[in-house]
């Protein structure tokens, strides 16, 4: 009789824990009805964009804070008198961190509300799922966050980095310290793998060894076993991947095994100021990221950012590189629109190549081409008071590859 | 050699983390038999503990000492809070009080949100728990970890000696064996359920203080622990600790062994196909409580 309430209980426990599994997974499908091409509303006094970000879920941390950097610039675009003599009506639809809410959010924003551009997106995810959307709706999408490039659509500018403005510089940098070998410790999705696979055939062709390369699932905590790995590799450096809560995980074990940055220096590619602040500078002092800008970037036009961001947003909030991006795609696109004469897709696209603008990372420039920014590349160190501050950078905006033609050890990647 | 000590070093402190998020469980789900879903929020209660006590106090080892026995009565409030308001009217409902925890999950949640904001929040480890101790060799081992380790073995030892020695242990075996019987001899069965509350959920509040040093406080990270914690419950076999205590460190060793010569991922799938193997051979898990009672 009890071993019967207990095997009733265990399967209920059972279907609980699946429950539980299959709940994080979304099963709605986004269904895009072909159009001719989106219509611009410019009646009125006013022109309306999109933003798309995720408001809810767990990509509401780093998405929110995005959103609140492309409405600092709205703002400030409209007391400066608007774009053509019309003031910007954001109008702001929550992605839900669920890939095909994406899609059908931006749908509904092309075709209801007529949007002259949409501003948002950062898992590449939720990109890919939004692409075939502008493409067949011929309307734009300013992507404002690093990724892993081989992607090139007509419809979307890339305002944050390229491989090449990231990852290829952040390896330049550890070769340039006399780093010979690399462990490669990252999440287990898209970023990652593609990231790493551009890093080994950089390792292959500068003589770099790549001592290991571990994946672990999405908001995994336990790194123990990785860690020791990297320990027993005896690697001169680690190239970090992750994203989200494993860092915190993945930190504070690096430290407890006796790994330091002055031994073993961490580069990662996902930690920016706000991700600082909730992993703990004690488990991150000294260790390197690479970005295209910080909050401690010298230069009139970013104290000016982070004044403003911090006088709308509160004092203790810091800025980043995803947020900046997003503050400079819109500040772009206001520049392409006046280039134009027009608020018409294909005129902007048009006008677009070689449109600059002064942002707080410094001067960027469109590259018509590719639709992605000329961007400098900075290495960072974190500062025991949790901003990170330059340690290197490329000199001049770099130009943006997305299929690294330019690097020989690149090619068969794409 | 060194790699594998130090495997094996890592698989018992893996262990001693799910024995210490399962072992509240144990008491209120195998003890008591109630599917208690909001048992993570309580670990993250134990957790945010820390982060305000650091606040108040300014040294980070003396502040999470302070945390253990004061994590331990918050979580244990809210889970006699709980009992007390919710579960004792569902007591003969095992799927309405799956919901109705669920939902107070959620409301715990949101909660932490409100309070204590969306990202996550960090503490401070004292400098003895950011360190290692070398044994010989390439071989160290983390201190936070042996603390946990340490931790864990404290918390076995308290709740035996609990419910072995106390009268408040006799009464809650004497309620688990056989609630009617106990009830007709006089034992307050409504109050020992409610203390038995306390204790398993003021378990998952010091679980929450261990974690700290090891992963990111957050108001959603217990979700990621619940299922665990279930797990090693329900393969232990239900009513019994020691069950839960070998189930933990023998699945902690596998995971890492295992994820030493492949991958994560690999490591955890192997671990989920041994229980689900095991549960073929013994639904009832390892060890089962015999009684005459015939519920």
């Amino acid at each position: 009789m009890l071993a019967d309430h207990g095997r009733r209980r265990t399967a209920l426990a059972l279907v609980l824990a699946t429950t539980l599994a299959l709940a994080g997974c979304g099963s709605k499908t986004g269904q895009n009805a072909s159009a001719v091409g989106a219509s611009v509303d410019t009646s009125g006094d006013a022109v309306k964009v999109g933003l798309l970000n995720s408001l809810s879920g767990t990509m509401a941390i780093s998405e929110v804070t995005v959103r609140d950097a492309i409405l600092l610039a709205v703002e400030e675009i409209n007391a400066a008198g608007g774009v053509l003599g019309k003031k910007i009506e954001p109008i702001s639809e929550d992605g839900a961190s669920d890939w095909p809410t994406f899609a059908e959010k931006a749908e509904k924003l092309i075709k209801e509300n007529a949007v002259a551009a949409v501003f948002g997106c950062w898992t590449s995810a939720s990109r890919k799922a939004v692409k075939p959307v502008f493409e067949e709706n011929k309307s734009l999408l300013f992507y404002p966050v690093q990724y892993e490039g081989l992607e090139q659509s007509p419809y979307i500018f890339y305002t944050g980095a390229t491989t090449n403005q990231q990852i290829v510089p952040g390896l330049d940098y550890l070769k340039s310290q006399g780093k010979t070998s690399v462990y490669l410790v990252g999440s287990d999705y898209v970023f990652p793998r593609t990231a790493n696979k551009i890093i080994k055939a950089y390792a292959e062709a500068n003589g770099m060894k790549v001592l290991g390369e571990d994946y672990a699932p999405l908001g995994s905590t336990e790194f123990g076993t990785i860690v020791n790995k990297v320990k027993a590799a005896k690697a001169a450096a680690v190239f970090n991947t992750l994203n989200g809560d494993s860092n915190v995980a993945f930190f504070k074990e690096y430290k407890s095994a006796g790994l330091t940055a002055a031994g073993t220096p961490v580069v990662s590619v996902s930690i920016a100021e706000e991700e600082v602040k909730s992993i703990g500078t004690q488990y991150l002092a000294d260790q390197l990221t690479a970005w295209n800008y910080y909050q401690t970037t010298p230069g009139a036009a970013n104290q000016k950012f982070v004044a403003a961001y911090k006088a709308k947003y509160g004092a203790d909030k810091p800025t980043s590189d995803p947020m900046e991006a997003a503050y400079v795609s819109v500040h772009l696109w206001k520049a392409m629109v006046e280039k134009a004469g027009s608020f018409e897709v294909e005129k902007v696209k048009a006008a677009a190549d070689g449109v600059t603008y002064d942002a707080p990372e410094g001067l960027v420039t469109v590259d018509g081409a590719t639709q992605h920014i000329h961007k400098t590349a900075r290495i960072g160190k974190v500062g025991p008071d949790g901003l990170i501050t330059e340690v290197w950078n490329s000199g001049a905006p770099l130009k943006p590859d997305p299929y690294l033609k330019g690097y020989p050890w690149a090619t068969g990647l794409s | 050699m060194t790699v594998l000590v130090g495997q094996l070093f890592t698989g018992v402190s893996i262990g001693a983390v799910l024995l210490l998020i399962a072992l509240g469980l144990s008491l209120t789900f195998g003890q008591m038999g109630v599917i208690n879903m909001a048992h993570g929020e309580f670990i993250m209660a134990g957790a945010y503990t820390v982060y305000v006590l650091q606040g108040a106090i300014a040294g980070a080892g003396v502040s999470l000492l302070v945390a253990l026995p004061v994590a331990f009565l918050v979580a244990g409030a809210l889970g006699a809070a709980l009992e007390y308001l919710l579960i004792r009217r569902l007591y003969a409902r095992p799927l309405d009080t799956l919901l109705v925890t669920w939902g107070v999950s959620l409301i715990l949640q949101q909660l932490a949100r409100d309070i204590f904001g969306a990202p996550n929040v960090q503490t401070r480890a004292p400098d003895w728990l950011t360190g290692n101790v070398p044994v010989f060799g390439d071989l160290t081992l983390s201190t936070n970890r042996l603390f946990i380790l340490g931790l864990a073995i404290l918390a076995v030892a308290g709740l035996t000696l609990v419910l072995r020695l106390t009268p408040l242990g006799r009464r809650i075996r004497a309620v688990v064996q056989n609630r009617d019987l106990a009830e007709v001899s006089g034992i307050p069965t409504g109050r020992v359920d409610r203390l038995t509350f306390f204790i398993g959920s003021g378990l998952a509040g010091v679980a929450g203080v261990a974690l700290t040093l090891l992963g990111p406080i957050g108001p959603t990270m217990g979700t990621n622990l619940i299922i665990d914690a279930f797990l090693v419950v329900v393969v232990g076999g239900i009513g019994t600790l020691k069950g839960g205590v070998i189930v933990a460190f023998v699945l902690g060793t596998l995971q890492s062994l295992v994820e030493y010569t492949t991958t994560l991922s690999v490591a955890k799938v192997v671990v989920f196909v041994a229980i689900v193997g095991f549960l073929q051979w013994r639904p009832q898990g390892l060890f089962t409580l015999r009684t005459r009672s015939l519920a």
